[in-house]
């Protein structure tokens, strides 16, 4: 976007100053997440850049606070760092446990939203779907409604999940599902769900039909048209909205907090705990991997968003 | 309507003509029926796609906020407790004073009550209207568990003077029947008077419409900034070649890709006192370090912070928008004279309301039920309507509070989905 020729000098100046003021927004969007990385790399437990890390002085950083995600709830942290002392850490670290959980959570979570709502999608595409708009703003629900809301019905539901069996003279005790991993997984994917509807929706709103058409006249029947057709074409959509789902699980604390038992802590939970108790730079160093694992997941989205591009035939301009 | 000429009218015709003129299907069917079968099946299938998911968000979700919601106007932990209490409230109009019968119901209950322990439900349920009587319950409970000797009010009143209070007394009249509007009344800061007709409660207990007032008076300030910042940045993206537009989105959807977590925590290392960004203004000679500036733990810090992490949400219904609106509508204007203001103003702007639309009503429906940032930045004056839920549910564990308040905010963000259905359509949501 450069100048017309015709514009006066006013008219320059503003355009310059927008271009100062727009990289003044681009610089309050990013620097937030930049700062934070040479921070969790302070030898000193401060928030702030300290006069040797400002002189690029060694002395100045060090790597003890991710070595502290290793070493915080490890039966014998000071040991020598042999096989047993990593098998410790494996065991015993909370960071290590908390990724794992989240790693189950998200992963399980995931495969169930991205299953029911890749099905759900392809319904809700279809020209003949009754009630579309109903369910469409349904199932998209759980994004918009604010997460304290449902957090709190979840855990009523959850500490007695066939209460309302009652209501057709069944039993009305079949355990909680408050406290254990299908719990935490099941709200998980509630709240993934909207993410890859909306993902996989706009996948198929540039799908050509009479591909379907064509491969059922040449003899496949729908599965065979499904598995070979159709699923090749929107699978970028599908894998963004799963990734989108996944992050979803991996990033949300309100649902643990409410239904989660202290076995399934994941990393968000955990932060929170670090950031409300004893906010130290260890916090600095997780959120450090957070950002690099978004700036991954990031890549891997717009790729997807490009080939779904190509591969519909729809070039970007 | 007829026309000799539209195709369509002449099959209609015969179509709808007596008996056996009527087309058919190659094997004899008449096509209307056929068709209309092969129609229900294709709408049958489509609906047998969604159904799995419809039932998996039906239970796991809409059920349990009903379940939920339920509680705000249901509470029988005083009436299934004391049904003797119940039943002469029930037959003796809201005035008279507790006479011989009354006091024997009261104590009956109480001694049942405190056999099978569930006098704490019953003080609970007292203790949410007056506050402290959840005490006189249980402590009465106690003294009373092995049976009590007529006269009951003496013998009541002398255990504690406090069951003589009227105030207790309509509070029990209240709860008495378990389906009640006081949550709700509570809620707008209002409650029943001894008489029975609404009044506002004492000023010092008003909180929660200043809350409402307070979530929604943010709310509104935090889509005001997103859209100042984020106007200029959408339509910087959209007029640049696609390249550099598509390398500068990537600091637009790194924020929106990072964890809310993560976004939190580095606007509390910035704006700490101690912080990033206080250190600077000391080194630049801005402010003293004796008056560092208190921009977190308050309303500010609820404010940047929001802002900060809902501007992707603006930014990107905004630039899908404005990538589409053709620049040559501008020059146009130009070229028949109209200043660049009034150009932007007149032609360009309101081209791109669809997008500022969307926009601000996502951006304002996300910051309406807004709880982890304000939680962890807000201090006591930054904390939202979706805070005082989460104190009720796991500090006072007065449910029927959090269920009434829950409500009220579910029906705001409803509405304004709602209008967002109406106005821009979910089918246009755009993730990145």
């Amino acid at each position: 976007m450069a100048v017309p020729s015709y514009a006066s000098p006013l008219e320059r100046a503003w355009h310059y100053a927008y271009l100062v003021i727009c990289g003044l927004i681009f610089f309050f969007l990013i620097a937030p997440i930049i700062v934070i990385i040479p921070l969790s790399f302070n030898a000193e437990p401060y928030f702030t850049f300290t006069d040797k890390m400002r002189s690029f002085d060694p002395e100045g950083y060090s790597l003890r606070w991710y070595d502290s995600l290793l070493t915080f709830g490890m039966v014998a942290p000071d040991g020598p760092r042999d096989a047993a002392w990593w098998a410790d850490a494996w065991a015993n670290a909370k960071w290590v446990k908390a990724a794992k959980n989240s790693i189950i959570i998200g992963l399980f979570s995931t495969i169930l939203a991205t299953v029911l709502g890749t099905l759900a999608a392809l319904g809700l595409s279809r020209p003949e779907m009754p009630f579309r708009r109903a369910i469409m703003a349904t199932l998209i629900s759980p994004m918009i409604v604010p997460l304290i809301i449902t957090a709190t019905g979840m855990f009523f539901f959850y500490s007695n999940p066939c209460q309302l069996l009652g209501l057709f003279g069944l039993p009305t005790n079949c355990g909680r599902l408050a406290g254990t991993y299908l719990g935490v997984i099941l709200a998980h994917a509630t709240l993934g769900i909207p993410f890859v509807i909306i993902t996989v929706t706009a996948t198929l709103v540039g799908f050509d039909q009479s591909l379907n058409r064509a491969a059922a006249s040449l003899g496949a029947n729908p599965r065979t048209t499904f598995f070979r057709v159709t699923m090749p074409l929107i699978l970028p959509g599908v894998i963004s909205g799963a990734l989108f789902a996944f992050v979803t699980s991996f990033d949300e604390v309100v649902a643990v907090l409410f239904i989660a038992g202290p076995d399934q802590q994941t990393i968000p939970r955990q932060m929170w705990n670090g950031i409300r108790e004893q906010i130290s730079p260890a916090i600095l160093a997780v959120a450090t991997l957070l950002v690099l694992f978004s700036i991954a997941l990031l890549t891997t989205v717009e790729l997807l968003r490009r080939r779904s591009e190509r591969n519909r035939g729809i070039t970007p301009h | 309507m007829a026309n000799a000429l539209d195709p369509h009218a002449a099959i209609v015709t015969t179509a709808s003509g007596a008996g056996d003129g009527m087309l058919t299907t190659a094997d004899g069917k008449p096509l209307a029926r056929a068709l209309a079968r092969s129609q229900s099946r294709a709408r049958r299938r489509a609906f047998l796609l969604v159904l799995p998911l419809l039932a998996f968000v039906v239970v796991t979700f809409v059920v349990p906020i009903g379940q939920m919601l339920q509680r705000s106007f249901y509470n029988d932990g005083f009436s299934a407790n004391m049904p003797q209490l119940s039943a002469w409230f029930d037959q003796n109009p809201r005035g008279t004073e507790p006479d011989d019968a009354a006091w024997e119901a009261l104590a009956g209950d109480l001694v049942a009550s405190a056999e099978v322990r569930s006098i704490g439900v019953v003080g609970t349920r007292i203790n949410y209207d007056v506050p402290g009587t959840r005490s006189l319950f249980t402590s009465t409970g106690r003294k009373v568990r092995g049976g009590i000797e007529p006269p009951y009010r003496e013998a009541l009143l002398e255990m504690d003077e406090d069951w003589g209070s009227a105030r207790l007394w309509n509070a029990m009249r209240e709860a008495a029947t378990p389906i009640t509007a006081n949550f709700y009344l509570a809620s707008l800061d209002r409650r029943r008077a001894e008489d029975g007709s609404i009044e506002q409660v004492p000023e010092r207990q008003r909180v929660y419409v200043m809350l409402f007032m307070r979530t929604f008076w943010l709310s509104l300030l935090i889509t005001g900034l997103t859209f100042i910042l984020g106007f200029p940045v959408a339509h910087l993206l959209a007029t640049l070649p696609m390249r550099k537009s598509n390398l500068l989105m990537i600091l637009v959807l790194l924020p929106f890709w990072t964890s809310l977590l993560v976004r939190t925590t580095s606007w509390m290392v910035l704006l700490q006192q101690q912080g990033v960004i206080n250190d600077i203004l000391v080194w630049l000679g801005v402010i003293e370090n004796g008056q560092r500036l208190q921009m977190i733990y308050n309303q500010t810090g609820t404010i940047i912070a929001m802002t900060h992490i809902l501007l992707p949400f603006m930014i990107l219904p905004l630039y899908s928008v404005m990538r589409t609106i053709n620049p040559s509508y501008v020059r146009a204007a130009r070229s028949l004279g109209a200043t660049s203001w009034t150009a932007f103003r007149r032609i360009y702007f309101p081209q791109t309301l669809p997008g500022l639309g969307a926009g601000a009503l996502l951006v304002f429906i996300l910051a309406v039920g807004y709880y982890i940032t304000p939680a962890l930045v807000g201090g006591s004056s930054g904390q939202l309507i979706s805070n005082l839920i989460a104190e009720h549910m796991t500090g006072t564990l007065n449910w029927s509070m959090a269920a009434a308040l829950a409500a009220l905010l579910l029906a705001s963000v409803l509405i304004l989905y709602w209008l967002y259905d109406r106005l821009v359509g979910i089918d246009n949501l755009k993730l990145g």
